[in-house]
């Protein structure tokens, strides 16, 4: 049981990675990318290609994809993002769902129906643990995904509160507007932050592709894992991912346990039950006094 | 003096239709006449054909309702493409007619889209599409838990087998035929009602309309309900042309691709547009759809540059240019001299 747990808390750290570029381009621009699941596969492809067919193993090839994730991104916001975002709400999400068609076919008519997995490239690290006390087994890849997902989520934030990009991201966020009236060029901002996006694409791309198998169609669930754990976590702030992350890595390994195909029901269950609750006329202000409770202890620590 | 009667003394009228609609809807109850006919003339193959495009303008019809109308932007319809067609499997296999399942089964789904609105309809723009696909993942593994249904090898509506090819072709044809010109006069009755004004209200800017007094959620609950019953017709409908039921197929995000193309290409927002959508997305299906993958990349890029550059689709296009509108919601200002007219949807 607790073994299970700790599967499921780890797991969370790859939801993690995977979910904050999802809300971080939302919190920056209002956009949800549809294609953010794909761009992601692309890039495990990418990583695959890199090593099956030039023999660079993966963590090298990262100084290849991330890169070019970065160009893409500040490409994609160029030349389709910027000018269907110009068109309202609604354009974005049938924009970026018409790129995400384009990509999964594209990766299927390149790669074929075969799944593919980075495990072959990287030793021995997608099934080595460590041992801990009480016959518990943690996973390397799975500690390393943990730590990333802090590390990004940490750097993140620095940059965001300590860089003038950062500040001029979250200006930019805040009011595109009053953000332009300062000299803050919102086109260039947007830019640098979809790119930033990619990058962490590009991260969750590679751990897919090593922790397990993908295919041109892994897009669509990537897509939906990425979202629940941001919505479960409250989009828009990040260490809310991590813990949106981690409460949607916990709901499917126990959902596993229950049913063979408990795995996902569970954790779509806990994304409806998180959002019935939210959204709900009752739940409501039960969590606006959790919420308020909170602010008072934090203000008066006694 | 009434506002009507001040305006016509500028020369100023209101119009709800021309003399071109008024023919496009006379040509288009004769088109539906006729079509009546087909099974005694046309051969199986192009009777099953006519059916498939039936259900395509249903299917562009229902997401254009909702995402055209209601501002509402679904990749997640084919829930209820796949629960139309897992209730008519169940109700067959309690017993039902397999045609009376059909609709009953449209009816099951549709209530069950009540609830399901109560908190759907409370996400904004993106987060309500992905939900909605979310929605769909989670029906497709619950029907899958179905002993019925064996998983994802599906099962059959073998119910139908007493009915001879012929008899069970012209029927579902004419099932089709009448559906969707039932659902398509109800979208149109609605969308010129006093709800179609407050729908329209919405798309254009919710909090102009709440302001107003719309009532923004009922309204859309009207539509999300609407849409769900109709997609879960074309569900019915097409496991009844098709027969078996595989999970996969009935519940993939594909559906709403093609929703999604026909009404972008056709015209979002626009009541011919989902129709023309339709037309052009069984042309292509049926010159194209060979192609296979290829066919598929096709669909989802010009679905993106109509999104970019032609966001109005064909059908907006033509009507800004020619001023021309067959089967008008809105209302037509016509002011005096050589004016413009302005068109108010």
């Amino acid at each position: 049981m607790i073994n299970t747990l700790l599967q499921g808390i780890l797991l969370g750290g790859y939801y993690a990675v995977i979910a904050c570029g999802l809300s971080f381009m939302f919190s920056v621009m209002r956009i949800i990318n549809l294609a953010h699941g794909s761009l992601a596969v692309a890039a495990a492809y990418g990583l695959w290609l890199l090593a099956a067919k030039a023999g660079i193993p993966p963590f090298a090839g990262l100084l290849i994809v991330l890169p070019v994730m970065a160009a893409v991104g500040w490409l994609l916001q160029r030349f389709i993002l910027e000018r269907s975002a110009r068109g309202g709400t609604l354009l974005p999400i049938l924009t970026t769902f018409g790129l995400s068609i384009v990509i999964d076919n594209l990766l299927f008519e390149q790669f074929g129906a075969d799944t593919r997995s980075l495990a072959p490239f990287i030793g021995n690290l997608s099934y080595a643990s460590w041992q801990l006390p009480g016959h518990i087994y943690v996973g390397k890849l799975a500690v390393m995904m943990m730590v990333t997902a802090v590390l990004i989520l940490g750097g993140l934030q620095f940059f965001l509160s300590r860089f003038a990009l950062g500040r001029a991201i979250r200006a930019t966020a805040e009011d595109p507007d009053t953000a332009g009236l300062v000299g803050i060029d919102a086109r260039r901002v947007n830019a640098v932050a979809t790119a930033i996006t990619m990058v962490t694409v590009g991260i969750a791309g590679a751990f897919l592709g090593m922790r397990a198998t993908f295919s041109a169609y892994s897009g669509g669930p990537q897509l939906l894992f990425a979202f629940e754990a941001a919505v479960i976590g409250g989009a828009g702030s990040l260490w809310g991912t991590l813990a949106g992350g981690i409460v949607l890595g916990l709901a499917q390994s126990l959902g596993a346990q229950l049913h063979p195909q408990g795995f996902l029901i569970g954790g779509h269950a806990v994304f409806l039950l998180v959002l019935f609750v939210r959204l709900s006329r009752f739940g409501m202000p039960v969590l606006d006094k959790i919420a308020a409770s909170l602010r008072t202890r934090l203000r008066s620590p006694t | 003096m009434s506002p009507n009667a001040t305006l016509a003394s500028n020369g100023i009228s209101i119009e709800r239709w021309t003399k071109a609609s008024r023919v496009a809807l006379g040509c288009m109850a004769a088109v539906l006449a006729l079509l009546m006919f087909a099974p005694t003339v046309l051969g199986a193959g192009a009777i099953d054909r006519m059916t498939a495009l039936f259900i395509y303008v249903i299917l562009a019809a229902m997401w254009n309702a909702l995402a055209g109308f209601g501002g509402l932007v679904s990749v997640g319809q084919q829930v209820f493409f796949g629960l139309g067609a897992y209730f008519t499997i169940r109700l067959a296999d309690a017993g039902l007619n397999p045609f009376v399942s059909l609709f009953a089964a449209a009816i099951v789904t549709g209530a069950l889209s009540i609830p399901l609105s109560l908190f759907m309809l409370r996400l904004k723009g993106g987060e309500f599409a992905i939900g909605m696909w979310v929605i769909a993942e989670l029906a497709h593994l619950l029907v899958n838990l179905d002993r019925l249904i064996q998983g994802e090898t599906g099962t059959s509506l073998i119910s139908l087998n007493v009915y001879d090819g012929a008899t069970r072709r012209a029927t579902i044809y004419w099932l089709a035929l009448t559906a969707m010109a039932a659902l398509l006069g109800a979208l149109f009755i609605l969308m010129r009602s006093r709800a179609g004004a407050a729908m329209q209200a919405i798309r254009d800017n919710e909090e102009a309309a709440t302001s107003l007094g719309v009532r923004v959620i009922a309204t859309k609950r009207l539509l999300f309900v609407l849409a769900a019953f109709g997609i879960a017709v074309a569900g019915g409908l097409w496991l009844a042309t098709a027969t078996t039921f595989q999970p996969k197929t009935y519940f993939s995000v594909q559906w709403t691709a093609y929703m999604i193309f026909m009404v972008l290409v056709g015209g979002i927002g626009k009541f011919e547009g989902a129709i023309l959508g339709a037309i052009l997305f069984f042309v292509i299906e049926t010159v194209f759809g060979a192609a296979g993958v290829w066919y598929l990349i096709g669909l989802g890029a010009t679905a993106l540059i109509f999104s970019l550059y032609l966001p109005r689709g064909l059908w907006g296009e033509i009507e800004r240019r020619f001023d021309f509108q067959l089967l008008p919601v809105g209302y037509r200002l016509k002011l005096p001299g050589p004016h413009k007219i302005k068109w108010e949807e």
